[in-house]
């Protein structure tokens, strides 16, 4: 059942990446886009990651969408017509041909003597009950045992969102210098 | 969109509905799915619907851009300022077992403030990153706009020249 499931959500997960290649009008692409990242937050919940399927559904199928929504008026509704480029094709080929045989060299799904399991997870899956009285064990290696990365992560985000409002906000400010002369003109 | 009466009725259910599901998201991380950056997100969706609803300026109203851009920072403030109230009080930066007698207590009150300062920042950053990018939409149509005026007034102007 567990096997069913999961083929049909990547057949899923590729039908709608072929279907967005194909299409020429942008908005389709976009709202494909925001329907492949909720395909693919249910293969999230289906591997139990709900935290991270809560993350895909709200910042890629939601947000990012609204985003490349904002972006679409400001250009040309249909993509430019352009010919296969056969590097990059090849390059994307090869690099998923290579990934796809180092799959069989990772240890099965779920079991429990692969190396990710025997590091330091035990130990936050008992501490986070005992020394943390967290049960969501994500939230307490995410904010307590690495609290540092997700300090980093934040200041991350700080800085990108700096840098993206002095990007566009500077584009403004020189583009309404021009019209407010303009219309000075037509009033005097 | 703000003529139509159906899209704004479900928007003033869904808006408050939103926030509050978001703040649940926010302080039941500890116990479910969820955290800062989820709830941050859902609550900044909340001004969205709100600015694409009812109108860029209105939602500008709702929450000032100096407002946003002070909570984008207070934020990283929060979250920095809980790891060095930990070095005060006498243990490694963002060790929660300081803030409080109890360990474990410390560490619940020292999630908390970092996953406050973590949905702020987030909150923050995306409704100022969707004003951003559409308030240069409604300037890209004004400027659009004027040139065609301008050329409309020329026009005008060499057609009378040439009578």
């Amino acid at each position: 059942m567990g096997f069913v499931i999961d083929a049909t959500l990547i057949a899923f997960l590729a039908l709608i990446a072929i279907a967005a290649l194909r299409r020429k009008r942008l908005f389709g692409m976009v709202m494909l886009s925001g329907a492949f990242s909720l395909v693919a937050a249910t293969l999230f919940v289906v591997l139990d990651a709900v935290d991270v399927a809560f993350t895909e559904a709200a910042v890629g199928a939601g947000i990012s969408t609204v985003l490349a929504l904002a972006t679409l008026s400001l250009v040309k509704a249909e993509e430019k017509p352009h010919s296969i480029a056969i590097v990059p094709a090849l390059l994307a080929l090869v690099t998923g041909l290579l990934l796809s045989i180092a799959v069989s060299d990772l240890p099965e799904y779920g079991a429990a003597d692969a190396p990710i399991h025997n590091h330091v997870a035990p130990e936050y899956i008992i501490g986070s009950e005992e020394k943390i009285g967290v049960p969501n064990v994500v939230t307490s290696v995410l904010a307590s045992y690495r609290g540092y990365d997700t300090f980093g992560e934040t200041v991350v985000i700080f800085t990108a969102a700096i840098a993206v409002l002095l990007i566009i906000s500077g584009w403004t400010r020189r583009e309404t210098e021009i019209t407010d002369s303009t219309e000075d003109d037509h009033a005097g | 969109m703000q003529d139509d009466p159906v899209i704004r009725v479900i928007a003033k259910v869904l808006i408050p509905t939103m926030m509050l599901f978001a703040l649940y998201v926010q302080f039941h991380g500890d116990y479910g799915p969820g955290g800062g950056f989820q709830a941050g997100v859902i609550f900044a969706a909340a001004f969205i619907l709100n600015a694409t609803v009812f109108g860029l300026n209105r939602g500008r109203h709702v929450w000032p851009a100096r407002l946003n851009l002070m909570a984008i920072a207070l934020g990283v403030l929060i979250y920095g300022g809980t790891g060095v109230a930990t070095m005060v009080l006498g243990e490694n930066f963002l060790s929660y077992n300081a803030l409080s007698d109890d360990p474990m207590a410390g560490q619940h009150l020292g999630i908390l403030l970092v996953e406050f300062g973590v949905g702020l920042t987030v909150a923050a950053v995306m409704v100022a990153l969707f004003f951003a990018f559409a308030g240069r939409v409604s300037h890209v149509r004004l400027l659009n706009k004027t040139r065609a005026h301008e050329k409309a007034l020329k026009e005008k102007a060499e057609d009378s020249a040439n009578d």
